[in-house]
Parts: structure tokens; sequence; C-alpha cells
């Protein structure tokens, strides 16, 4: 769908730049001529409010860097000041805090759009790819982040974490110690992690030119998951895609300001206003919410299988959860992208779905909490293989066991053919 | 020409040659920008730490800071060493005493975990060998320690008795200065 250039220079000063740098071309390529599918539903802005918000993020964190001090004795204070004493401070670290929680929320409608609309399908599977590597980024950014305040969630979200890759055999440790820089986490491993939290979403703007481009040459997917056919089923994407999504960009911003406003500590904890204790863990210590599922299945592994003992066994477990989405284009077997027209997958979707919160649920509660007469940790088991399976078995089988419905010729008689009706009634 | 495929000519070797070059050297200038990570002088020179323990009564625990981890110090009372004896090896998940100033391969007996000649004195880190959380003292269903993080539960020995964790609370090394000062690494 990348097709040619509409692009015509008008003005002399236009033309000049035209024929030595056609910057102006490909911006009017990307974001003005570019055709965009007719019937595209709000869950397509997802990708506008994330790239938004990684500017949102982007900003306020260059300014928050310049009142942090990035060493164990002052970090926690140095934060402190900025609530206290920065002109603003309160507002901008609230907002770089919450805009963590709303990019993963962002990001997690985003994946399931492409999960149910199968937007992993050929020929996205590079961007479906590039989409993962963002994601694995984003982790480790949100990560890093938290461990900057050097508060109790901070200091002990570090050590463990860190401690997953003591759990692989001979190279575990001296991979660990390159990490944290020594015996345990101390000034040498927030000072790295300050760098590398600067670092990495300089490396996500760069996938994520990587990702707009190869979306601009397969083409954006659409709800009926059919491919363009002519020109009737395409609109420009400005003035129709742009506006679209800034009304939605808005909205969520709303969305984003309630929390910052009324709610700034809703989604935190409050174990990390408690400045960092290298004695004491405290007895809740729980991750971030926007970890909580995967949490849920590195703790539901508390058994060995033969020499994988359990710590290993829920470190492989969680990296697997996420790996496996990488290889989704592949377990798919399925010729039919939209689950608008795939009855039994449509089940196994929402059934993902609702597991994948409910795991979110475990990752939050104690691993012998009592949920429905069943400790909360077989729950979790039951969960993670379900989770596993949707990708690995239902998947896979599905192409080939089940019966899609009719698909429309094109995207415009499934717009006519839908106003037709309406106009019946 | 034919088009047979020539035999490799000094010219080929000339290109590998130089490959091979490049990537030495691209390795050579990236082992200092990863190797930079790993401790540095001042962590590797932590010295020794020397401990006081003349004040620590019976049931009583000291903690103290060593390479920026805990290690707690602990006057057992009888009952505790009495608790220690009595499990048999079998029941013990981790079957290796885990000590740094025994043999590698000691049996995790109660003996093996105590000090040389004080059995009631226990000095060991205390850092879950799970995820590295600090496990709380005097508490957990076997009398010693429980780790808040994941649930793991040590006896009063300090040995890992259920839960995720696989091993041991690890002993550094360490050795009595006079009968009631004790130095740790």
């Amino acid at each position: 769908m990348s097709g040619h250039s509409t692009y015509v220079p008008k003005t002399a000063l236009g033309k000049w730049f035209e024929a030595r740098l056609p910057v102006v071309r490909l911006l009017h390529d990307t974001a003005v001529s570019y055709p965009t599918p007719r019937n595209l539903n709000a869950l397509w802005t997802f990708g506008g409010i994330l790239s938004a918000m990684l500017v949102v993020q982007i900003v306020t964190g260059i300014v928050l860097a310049m009142h942090y001090a990035a060493d164990s004795r002052v970090a926690f204070q140095s934060v402190e000041g900025i609530m206290r004493d920065v002109n603003w401070g309160w507002l901008i670290r609230y907002l770089h805090s919450n805009g963590a929680s709303m990019f993963f929320i962002a990001v997690y409608i985003h994946i399931f759009r492409g999960l149910y609309y199968g937007s992993y399908k050929a020929p996205r599977e590079i961007l479906w790819i590039l989409g993962v590597i963002i994601y694995l980024l984003m982790m480790a950014a949100g990560f890093m982040g938290y461990v900057l305040p050097w508060g109790q969630m901070s200091f002990w979200g570090a050590t463990v974490i860190t401690n997953f890759f003591t759990a692989i055999p001979i190279i575990g440790q001296p991979i660990q110690t390159l990490l944290i820089g020594g015996f345990s986490v101390d000034n040498a491993t927030l000072n790295r992690f300050f760098s590398l939290h600067y670092l990495i979403p300089f490396l996500i703007a760069g996938v994520v030119v990587l990702h707009i481009w190869a979306l601009h040459v397969a083409g954006q997917n659409n709800p009926l998951g059919i491919d363009v056919k002519s020109d009737k089923d395409t609109v420009p994407f400005t003035p129709y895609a742009t506006s679209k999504d800034v009304l939605w960009i808005v909205l969520f911003m709303i969305f984003y300001g309630w929390f910052v406003f009324y709610q700034p500590n809703f989604l935190g904890h409050p174990d990390n206003y408690i400045e960092a204790n290298p004695l004491a863990t405290p007895a809740h210590i729980v991750p971030e919410w926007y970890f909580l599922p995967f949490y849920a299945i590195l703790r539901a592994i508390d058994f060995n299988i033969g020499p994988i003992d359990a710590k290993l066994g829920g470190v492989l477990a969680m990296f697997g959860a996420i790996a496996v989405l990488a290889f989704l284009p592949w377990l798919d077997t399925s010729k039919v992208r939209s689950g608008n027209f795939r009855p039994i997958f449509r089940v196994a979707f929402w059934v993902f779905a609702v597991n994948a919160l409910f795991l979110g649920y475990l990752g939050s509660v104690k691993t012998d909490d009592i949920i429905l007469g069943m400790q909360a940790v077989r729950w979790a088991q039951l969960s993670t293989a379900y989770y596993f399976a949707y990708f690995l078995i239902i998947l896979p089988l599905l192409g080939y066991i089940e019966k899609p419905k009719p698909l429309p010729l094109s995207i415009n008689d499934a717009i006519l053919a839908k106003s037709a009706a309406g106009s019946a009634h | 020409m034919a088009e047979t495929p020539a035999e490799p000519t000094r010219r080929d070797f000339l290109l590998h040659a130089a490959g091979a070059f490049g990537v030495v050297g691209v390795a050579a200038a990236a082992w200092p920008f990863i190797d930079q990570m790993n401790p540095d002088a001042s962590t590797r020179a932590l010295a020794a730490v020397e401990v006081d323990i003349a004040g620590v009564e019976p049931g009583q625990a000291i903690t103290i800071m060593w390479r920026g981890k805990p290690v707690v110090i602990r006057n057992r009372t009888e009952k505790e060493v009495e608790e220690g004896k009595a499990v048999k090896l079998e029941d013990l998940k981790d079957p290796l005493a885990r000590n740094a100033n025994a043999d590698a391969n000691a049996d995790a007996t109660d003996a093996n975990r105590a000090a040389a000649g004080k059995e009631n004195i226990l000095v060991m880190t205390k850092v879950c060998t799970h995820l590295g959380c600090i496990p709380l003292d005097e508490s957990g269903e076997f009398g010693g320690w429980f780790c808040p993080c994941h649930g793991s539960v040590y006896d009063t020995a300090g040995r890992i008795r259920k839960g995720p964790a696989p091993e041991n609370l690890p002993i550094p090394p360490y050795a009595f200065l006079t009968d009631t000062k004790i130095r740790i690494g």
C-alpha cells in the first residue's frame, strides 16, 4: 500500500528543498496522503496515543533528570526535593510516574487489538515482532525508572529482578554481578540504571520509527481483516485519521489527568515512600501493576521439572510468556485475520483476555490465599497453563478445525451493506 | 571464462584475514565497555569486618552489614540447637552445609552449620537463596526465618525447609579472633 507519492511542491522554496532533501515529501506521504482503511474503529487510535505517551515520558523524564541525583545517599531526598521545592515539580513527577502506567494501559489495549484482529498475520509479521521488541524495552525502562527514587520497592524490586538471572546455571551469577556492579544492589546499580533509563526511551523511539515504517509498507489492518482492494476502501490519513487520533488522544489525556490530579498514588505502592533499607524487606512486596501477570506466572512454578528447579522454571516460564508472542505469526495457522469471522477463536480469545486479567489479580495476592476454595498458587498454575495453551495448542489447531464465516468482498462493500441494512429499518 | 569455482586465491585469503582482524578489533574494543559494569576496585576491596558479640545473650541476634548484605549472628538457645540437631538429613531440601568454612561437600548437619566448638553461635548471610530478599528473624513454622517475598521457610540452623528457595542460607567465611570477637570475610 506504499503507493507512489502524490506530493507536488508548489512554492519556490518547496521546489528548492525537494531537489536537495525531499523531507517534506516524506512527511506528506507518511502523515497526509497515506491511505487509511475507512472502517477503522477507535481501537486503531492507540498507536497515536502510545506515540503521545512516549513524547510525554521523554519530555517529563528529561525535566526530572535536571533535578534528580542518581546517588544512593541523596536519590530519595532529591525526589522529595522535586516534589516540594522545584517549581511544578510535583506535577511533573506525578505526570511521569502515572505516565508509565498510562503507557502500559495503552500498550495492552494496543496488543489485544492486534491479537483479536489478527494484525500479526502476513504480511505484518515484522511489524508485530518490532512491537514485541518495543514492549520488552518498555518493561526494561519501566523497571529501571521505578528503581531511581530509591524507596523500599525500588531497592527490593531491583534485588528480586536482578536475581532472576542467578537462576541460570553457571553463567547466571556472573551476569547478575555484571548487572548490579557489586555483591548486592547498591550505588553502582542505581548509577547505571539512571544512565540506561535515559538511553532506553531513545532506543524505543528508534524502533518506533521502524514500527511505523513497517506499518506503512504493509498497510494498516482493519476490523474486517481483509486487504484494501481499491481507492474506495481508503481515506487519506489527514484530515480523517489525524482528527480521530487527536480526539482519542484528548479523551485519553482526560483519563490520565484524572489520575494525576485526583489519584496520583492509586497505581503506586505506598512502601516506595519509605527510603530503601538494605536490611529489611517489606512484608508486602508487590511489583508495579503492569508486571503482575508475569509475576504470577513466575510464582506459579513452585515445582521442579526434571533437572530444572522451581526457581529456573519460574524464570523460564515468565520470559517464555513474552517470547511466545514473537512466534505468534507462525503459531496461528488460520488464514482469516479478523476475530469477527472466527466463532471459536472469539471464545478462546475472550477467555485469554479474562485469564490475563485474572493472572494480574493473582499476582497481587499472596500465593497461599484461598480463592473460591483453592490456593492462589494453584489458580495461577491453571491460568499459566491456559496462557501457554492458547498460543501453543489452541491457535495452531483452530486453523484446521474452525469453519470461518464468509468474508465480505471489500471494505467498501461491507460499509455499503451495513448502511443499506441501516436505512431499510 | 569457464564457470568452474576457482581455487581460493591469495586475494581471497587477504579478504578473510582483514575481516578476521576486524572482528578481533571490535571484540577487543567491546570488552572494556562490558567489563566496566563489573564490580569496581573499591567494591572488590571491601575489607573484612570485626564484630564484638559479648553482649549477645542466648536467644538474641545481631545483624551487621558485610559487602552490602546483612549477616546475622545468632546466639541460639539450647532449644533451638536441639531442634536443629533433631532434624534428619533426609528431611532437608538441601543436604549441603553451604558453609564457606567447611568442606564444600559437608552435610547440612546442625554441627556443620554452627561455629566450630560453639554450637550455639550461628553466623550466616541473611539473604534468601531464592531471589535475594531478607528473611524475618524468629518466624516461620520451623522456628527460624521466614522470607516474606515468596514464602520460603528456614529452620533454626538456617536450612531451607519449605518454599521456592533452593539452598540453605550461606555461611560466610569467618573466624573467632577471641571468644567474643568475630572477623567476617
